[in-house]
Parts: structure tokens; sequence; C-alpha cells
């Protein structure tokens, strides 16, 4: 416990800032979206744009996460295990959808895959839409959320060493074995930390899909989107209750990694 | 690989896409409009040819939603509020013929508005007409010109509405659009947004937006809050409507898609434009509802302009007039 | 082929089928795009390209955005710093709490974050009314921007700084304290000067984020141009426009600017592991 005033002083500011900035906003969502009882709020999760919204970015989750799993493995495993001309650069080329503006990623895909882009015309040809239809959405959210994964394993597997795994190959493992019975165990919580905040990533993905999406009604409008499209409508409450639906999936995800990291820590 | 790869992509394209489904993409506002038209279309295909079909919506800025269109967006028809929107669907795409206003009466426009302004309880500013919303007092709120077919529409009026008031002097009109554009405190890229700017966060002493939004709004926030004033003189907004040939000869929905928008024209369809504060053609639909809409002089953007190619290329390309203007209103602030 | 590549040899299996399927998925997913954007700036020509940079609205939209930006890394700078130092020194009730929510504006959707904000802080939501009371307009003012911008990116400095906090022993401030220096002294002396490099990168990071900041930012944003219009949105206005090249042009530079940073941040954090290491 803090023995001064001028402690508790700090931690009094503390509050008061996360307060301000962080719990005032969540208590705004559930009050607007309440604000005329629970009646509305359940004809707004019951309707049927809700339900297809929800549905689609679930698809997109799950599209996008055992993806972004596999690559994060992949790319952990060759750069941490091996040493290999440019792995500093394959590991910072990782980093490039983090420093880059979604909008303008949505915009890239769009200049490739469009109807009018590079690839957009001979797709088009053999009749194959990717922009504006589902599998748009699935190759943008894969662009912003593919660095999670790897971000959180590489530097946990480089503090690990490859000793362990070395030793059972030694042993006669197969390269199976030695990643399902030696690496895994090790990483499995960190791993789990990866998951969620790419899962994180993927629902709520705003900026790329709205530039790919086309705004198709039950049937390209992710949660995110549909937040903005009832808020124009007119509709406070169904946008607040996208919005809580959103706030409640941070909030477990903020949950699982508090776990996840207490459990690290023992 | 390669094989699985196709395989996998046309499996996940073809999710979604059932058949005798209509893509309806329409400007940003009209969302309610198009809500309340789609299911009635849905009966009457039903009663006339025994067949479903699913409509569904898109909105946004219409010069956006052209862009989508343009990039592969699959829509069969489109309710646009702007000729230039559905120009570029022939100019830079050739997914139209040229003559496609031509196809439908009316230059293929259902149905048609103005520009009006909605101010607060009691007109605090005494907004009367387009003269007033230079004054230096007064806040504007409308959607950006660049983006919205609604804003350019309210540039326009503002600009032909000075023309008639400064008999054509030129230096005179752009100091006034100047001033006017200085007014201006939220630019939003759509018509909604700009509502709900004006509505709900407060801001502003009038929105400019179509007739029709503005009594929608009125509707919807309650009618002692706002008040609806139609200038004298506006401009005359079309709503062009054409099936996108290229998407319904790939589709095969042009038979239901040319039945859709024939449908705007019956008299129930026209009816219930007039309910949401549209002004249209069906003559005995115009007679019930006169007392609803107040006359104005409706200022033709083809006759102060000469057309809607020039208006694009002078005031809303980069660099044009509209920028100029913008730069200018700028120090004026 | 890919033997080539490796520089020492390692007993481990699967080299080549992780480093071929690691590289394919970073040339389709991040490569192939990005230089699609490349070819398409560079077919407009250099004095386009330039004529689109210059035009004085990209050149407002640039100043607003890199000043937002930096207001809000100052901020988080600030609270940062405080609620890494709270939350490592100090045992209350609540801390885990405080913890962890830290974390939220990472885990909640920007397009949330954004229309939350421009409720509460428009004149007559719960925060700006008392601004407002004030004379100070929140809502479709860079002020606003800055408010989104750093909330959105509050999580960085904070998690930057944190383990440095922790790997500090209490000695030296302790010794500081008997030798008679203030604890404000001793703060400033002691503790700053060792954070310092690790507040300066989450700084740096939280700048880069705000930079491309945009579902966070465009609700609460008055997207006036000339006044209150960030590049992303620009970007966004230039596609509405149907002009792909100056959109491709202006996101770009900002594209440029945040990888700069970016290499700049990694490069300024290994010289720093390095001199720790050395130590």
């Amino acid at each position: 416990m803090p023995r001064y005033a001028h402690q508790w002083l700090l931690i009094a500011a503390a509050f008061a800032t996360v307060i301000l900035m962080l719990v005032l906003p969540l208590l705004l969502i559930l009050h607007q979206a309440f604000a005329h009882g629970l009646a509305p709020v359940m004809e707004a999760l019951t309707s049927n744009d809700m339900g297809h919204a929800i549905r689609l970015t679930v698809v997109v989750a799950l599209i996008t996460v055992p993806v972004n799993l596999v690559f994060g493995i992949l790319l952990a495993w060759c750069v941490t295990r091996f040493e290999f001309r440019g792995r500093k650069l394959l590991t910072t080329l990782i980093d490039i959808p983090f420093a880059m503006s979604p909008v303008v990623a949505g915009l890239c895909y769009l200049v490739v895959y469009g109807s009018q882009g590079l690839l957009g015309g001979w797709l088009a040809d053999i009749d194959v839409q990717l922009m504006f239809a589902l599998p748009g959405m699935v190759m943008v959210t894969i662009f912003v959320s593919c660095p999670y994964v790897a971000r959180v394993l590489i530097p946990l597997m480089q503090s690990q060493g490859p000793e362990e795994e070395e030793a059972a190959v030694l042993m006669g493992a197969s390269g199976w074995q030695v990643f399902w019975y030696v690496t895994l165990p090790k990483i499995r919580w960190a791993l789990l930390y990866g998951v969620i905040l790419t899962n994180a990533r993927a629902v709520g993905e705003f900026g790329a899909v709205s530039v790919v999406s086309g705004l198709i009604r039950g049937e390209t409008l992710t949660l995110p989107l549909l937040i903005q499209m009832l808020h124009e409508d007119y509709n406070t409450v169904g946008a607040f209750t996208a919005a809580g639906l959103l706030a409640a999936m941070a909030l477990v995800t903020l949950l699982l990694k508090t776990v996840l990291e207490w459990r690290q820590r023992v | 690989m390669r094989v699985l790869l196709t395989a996998v992509l046309l499996s996940l394209a073809s999710l979604g896409t059932a058949q005798q489904t209509l893509l309806n993409s329409s400007y940003d506002i009209a969302r309610e409009l198009f809500a309340a038209i789609n299911p009635k279309f849905q009966e009457h295909w039903k009663a006339e040819t025994g067949e479903d079909v699913t409509i569904k919506q898109s909105h946004a800025g219409s010069s956006k939603q052209a862009r989508a269109i343009l990039q592969g967006l699959k829509a069969d028809v489109v309710t646009f509020n702007q000729v230039t929107d559905v120009n570029v669907l022939h100019d830079l795409g050739n997914l139209i013929p040229a003559d496609w206003n031509q196809r439908l009466p009316n230059n293929s426009s259902p149905y048609y508005s103005t520009t009006a302004f909605l101010v607060r309880k009691g007109n605090p500013k005494n907004i009367q007409g387009w003269a007033d919303l230079a004054r230096d007092n007064v806040d504007v709120v409308f959607p950006n010109p660049k983006t919205s077919g609604n804003g350019r529409y309210t540039y326009l009026a503002a600009w032909m509405s000075a023309v008639e008031r400064f008999d054509g002097d030129e230096e005179k009109v752009k100091d006034y659009m100047a001033r006017f554009l200085s007014n201006v405190s939220v630019f939003d890229s759509g018509g909604r947004a700009a509502t709900v700017t004006f509505a709900e966060r407060e801001i502003g002493d009038v929105l400019i937006s179509f007739e029709s939004e503005v009594n929608n709004i009125r509707k919807e926030y309650g009618t002692g809050d706002y008040e609806v004033v139609v200038p004298k003189t506006s401009v005359l907004a079309e709503f062009p409507v054409t099936v996108v040939d290229k998407v319904v000869d790939e589709k095969g929905t042009r038979k239901v898609a040319t039945a859709y928008l024939d449908y705007l024209y019956s008299e129930e369809i026209q009816r219930l434009l007039a309910s949401f504060n549209y002004r249209v053609h069906n003559e005995k639909v115009v007679e019930e509802t006169a007392d609803r809409f107040p006359p104005v002089k409706l200022l033709k953007v083809e006759d102060y302009f000469g057309s809607w190619e020039k208006v694009t290329d002078q005031h809303f390309a980069s660099g044009g007039i509209l920028d100029k203007l913008q730069a200018q209103a700028r120090s004026l602030r | 082929m890919t033997a080539l590549l490796r520089t020492r040899h390692s007993v481990l299996p699967g080299f080549t089928l992780s480093f071929s399927l690691s590289v394919l998925f970073i040339c389709l997913v991040i490569l192939l795009p990005l230089s699609g954007l490349a070819v398409h700036v560079s077919g407009m020509g250099w004095d386009t390209y330039w004529n689109v940079i210059t035009d004085p609205r990209s050149i407002a939209s640039f100043k607003v955005t890199v000043l937002s930006a930096a207001g809000a890394s100052v901020i988080n700078a600030i609270v940062g710093l405080l609620l890494a130092w709270v939350i490592t020194r100090y045992r209350f009730p609540g801390r885990r709490l405080m913890e962890a929510l830290v974390d939220l504006p990472f885990a909640l959707p920007t397009a949330v974050a954004g229309l939350t904000l421009a409720a509460l802080f428009a004149d007559n939501g719960w925060l700006g009314q008392w601004f407002s009371l004030a004379g100070i307009q929140v809502s479709y003012t860079w002020v606003g921007i800055m408010i989104a911008m750093s909330f959105t990116s509050l999580p960085f400095v904070v998690r930057a700084v944190q383990p440095v906090l922790e790997d500090l022993t209490p000695d030296l401030e302790e010794a500081a304290a008997t030798l008679g220096a203030s604890p404000l002294a001793s703060f400033r002396k002691v503790i700053l000067a060792q954070v310092m490099p690790a507040l300066l990168t989450g700084t740096g990071l939280a700048f880069t984020r705000s930079l491309g900041e945009y579902g966070g930012v465009i609700f609460i944003a008055g997207n006036l141009p000339y006044e209150t219009e960030i590049v992303s949105l620009l970007v966004n206005i230039r596609l509405e426009e149907y002009d792909f090249a100056a959109a491709s042009a202006l996101a770009s530079i900002i594209l440029l600017a945040s990888l700069v940073l970016l290499f700049g941040i990694q490069g300024l954090q290994a010289r720093l592991v390095k001199r720790w290491h050395g130590l």
C-alpha cells in the first residue's frame, strides 16, 4: 500500500484518467442502447440485418483466425529455429499491416482485385468475384490481422531456444512429433493469446472492410459496418446495441488476455 | 494447387448469390423509401408471374456507389440522385448504353425533388432563402459536393439562385458562393451523415438537403423541434434510374429488373413516393397531394450550365471552381 | 534451393516447408497488394504525383493529421507514463482491473470507439457539455480528432514503459532519496532517464498508429476541408471521386511515413537492446 499523500494523488489521477477515457465510453454504450428499455434492444438483436451481420462477422473471423494461426506458427518456426539470409527482412515485412492505414490496405486490394484492377479483369473473365463479396472481406481481414500470432510467438520462441527440439530430433522424433509434443506445450498459452488478439481485430475491422464491402444490406455488412448504417438510419438504439455486442466481445478479450498473462507469469 | 485454389475461390464467390435476386444500388438517404417499395414489388411480381424475387439494397453516396459498380459490384439496377453518376457507368465502364435516359419516361426519372432547408424551432436566424445563407452569423450543414449528389445539388442551387439575383454577374456570384461555403461547419460525405450531424449532434443553424429528406427528418425527430423552409427558387433534382445492362445480361435478371423500374411509375408507388415527400409525375397523385408541395421555381442545371458534363469539368473536377471557392472560403473564416 | 539461404545448419526439420509457405503468404497477402498500389502510383508520372501531394488541400490534411497525431502522442506519453508508473509501483485495490482496462482501445473495434467518443463529446454529450460550457468545442474540431487518436493508441506507451519500470530496482531511487534528493528530482534524474528510450518507442508507435487511424476518427472529425480533414479521409474522398491516382498518391505518402517511422523505431530498439546487453 502506498504510504505518502502524493502517491495516493497519483493513483487517484490514474483512476480518473481510466474512468474518463475508458470506462465512461463503455457506460455510454449501455446507456444509449437501453435508453428506451429492454424491448427495443431485443427487437434490434432479432432483426434480420443484425442476425446476418453477426453470422457474417463470425464467418469472417472463423476463416481469418485459422489461416493466420497457421501462418504465424510457420513464420515463427522459420525465423526462430533457423538462421538464414533475409531473416530480419521477413520479421520486418510482417509488421507492415500494423503500420498501414486500414483504408489504404483496402484500397491496395481494390486496385489489384477490383474489376478494373491488375488481376481483377482476368478474374472477372473467369467469373470470379472477390471484391464486394465475402472473399474480398476475408482477404483484407487476413491482411490487417496477420501479424498478431507471429508477433506474440517470435519473442517467446526466441527466448526458449531450439535445444529441446534438437534433442527430440536426435532421439528420433519426426518433425510432426517434435512440434506436437515438444514445441506446442511450450507455446500454447502464447498461441492462445495471439488467437485472441487476431480474433478481436478480425471481428472489429472497419476501415479496410468498408472499402471492399459494397455495403449490401443482409449480404456484406459486418457488425462494425452495420453500426455506421444503423447510426445513419436514425436507429440509435440499434447502433449502440451492435456496438454493445462488440464491446462485450472486447471485454471478454480483455478478460481472457488477463487470465493468460497471469498464467504465463506463474 | 492452383485447381484447388480456384475451386475454393469459386465456391466462396458463389456463396450468397441465390437465383432471382436483384441488387438495387441506391443513394444514401433512400433507405426508408426502398424498404417500403421492395415488399410491394415482391407481392406485385408474385401476383404477376408466380415467381419469388429477393431484393437487396446498398446505400451510400451515389458517386461512391457508381465507383463500386465500376469495380465489380454486381448491381442489377441503380436508383441514383444524379445524372452524372449514371453517366460514368457508360463513360468509364461501358456497362450501359449512352442513351440510357431515353429508355423510361421523364428522362428515366420516376420522381423528382428539390433542395430545401431545415431550421431549428422558430427559425431563430430568420432564414428564408439562399441569400440568407451567406450571412456572417449563419452556420450551414450540407454534405460534401465532391462525394454526394445531394451536396452537388445544394451547391448548384445556391449558384443558380445567385445568378438569378445578381443577373448573371459572375464576380458577385463567386463572392456569394465563397461566403456561403465559409459558413459550412461540417462537410459529411453523405446526406444521412449530415442529417445526424444537424439533428443529433445539434451542429449548425440550417441543414440543406432534399425536400423529401428534410420533411422526413421532421417526422423522425419530432415536428416540434424543426421547421421546413422551402426557398422560392431552387434546383430541379431528378432521380434517374436504369438497369445495368452488363450485369442483368450476365445474371439473366433483365426481365425482373426492368419490371422493377417500370413499377416505380405505377400509381401505387407514385402515391407511396409522394408520402415520402418526393414530387411525382402521375397527374392523379399530383392533384391529391398538391397542398403538401409548395410551388417553387425549379431551375434546371442544363439551362444554366449547358450540360452535366460541363458542370463536372468546370466545377467539381480537382482544381475546379469548387476547389478555388473552398480555398477562398477558408480565408474568410 | 532454400538450402542456399541457410547460414548455419540445424538438425531441426521443416525449414523448406515453413520458409516457403511464409514467403508465399507474405508475397500474396502483403507484397502483391502493396505492389498494386506502387504500380498505380508509378503510372501517373512525377508531375501529377507532385501536384496531388502539394495541393493546398492535401497539405492542409497532412498538417491536420500530423499535428493531431503529435498532440495525441504527447497526451499519451504523459498519461501512459502515469498509468504505467501507478500500475507497476503501487499496490492498491482495483490495480488488476486498471491494468486490464488499459488494453481496451486495442480490443474495442475502432468504429465502436468512434461512435461512442462522438456521442460522448458532442455538445449535448456527457463530457461535451462541460467542454462547451468552458467554451471549447470538441466534436468536429481538431481537438476531437486528437482525443480520438489518443484513445485508440493509448496502450502503446503503457505497454512499452511498463516492462522497463518493472525491471528498475528501487535501489537507485532509495540511494537518491538518502542523498537528500527530493522525490521529484530523483524521479526526473534517475527514473525518467532510464525510461526515456522505452517512452520514446511507445510514443513513436502511438504516433504511427495515429497517422493511419480512420474508424476512430471519422465519426468525431468534422470532415471540413482544410480544417478537420485527415489524410485517410481525403484518400477515401478521392476514391469516391473516381480519382484512384490521387488516392494512391496520398496513400503512398502516409504509407511511406509509417514505414520510415516503423523502421526507425525498430532500429532504435535494436541499438538500445545492444547497449543494454553491452553493459
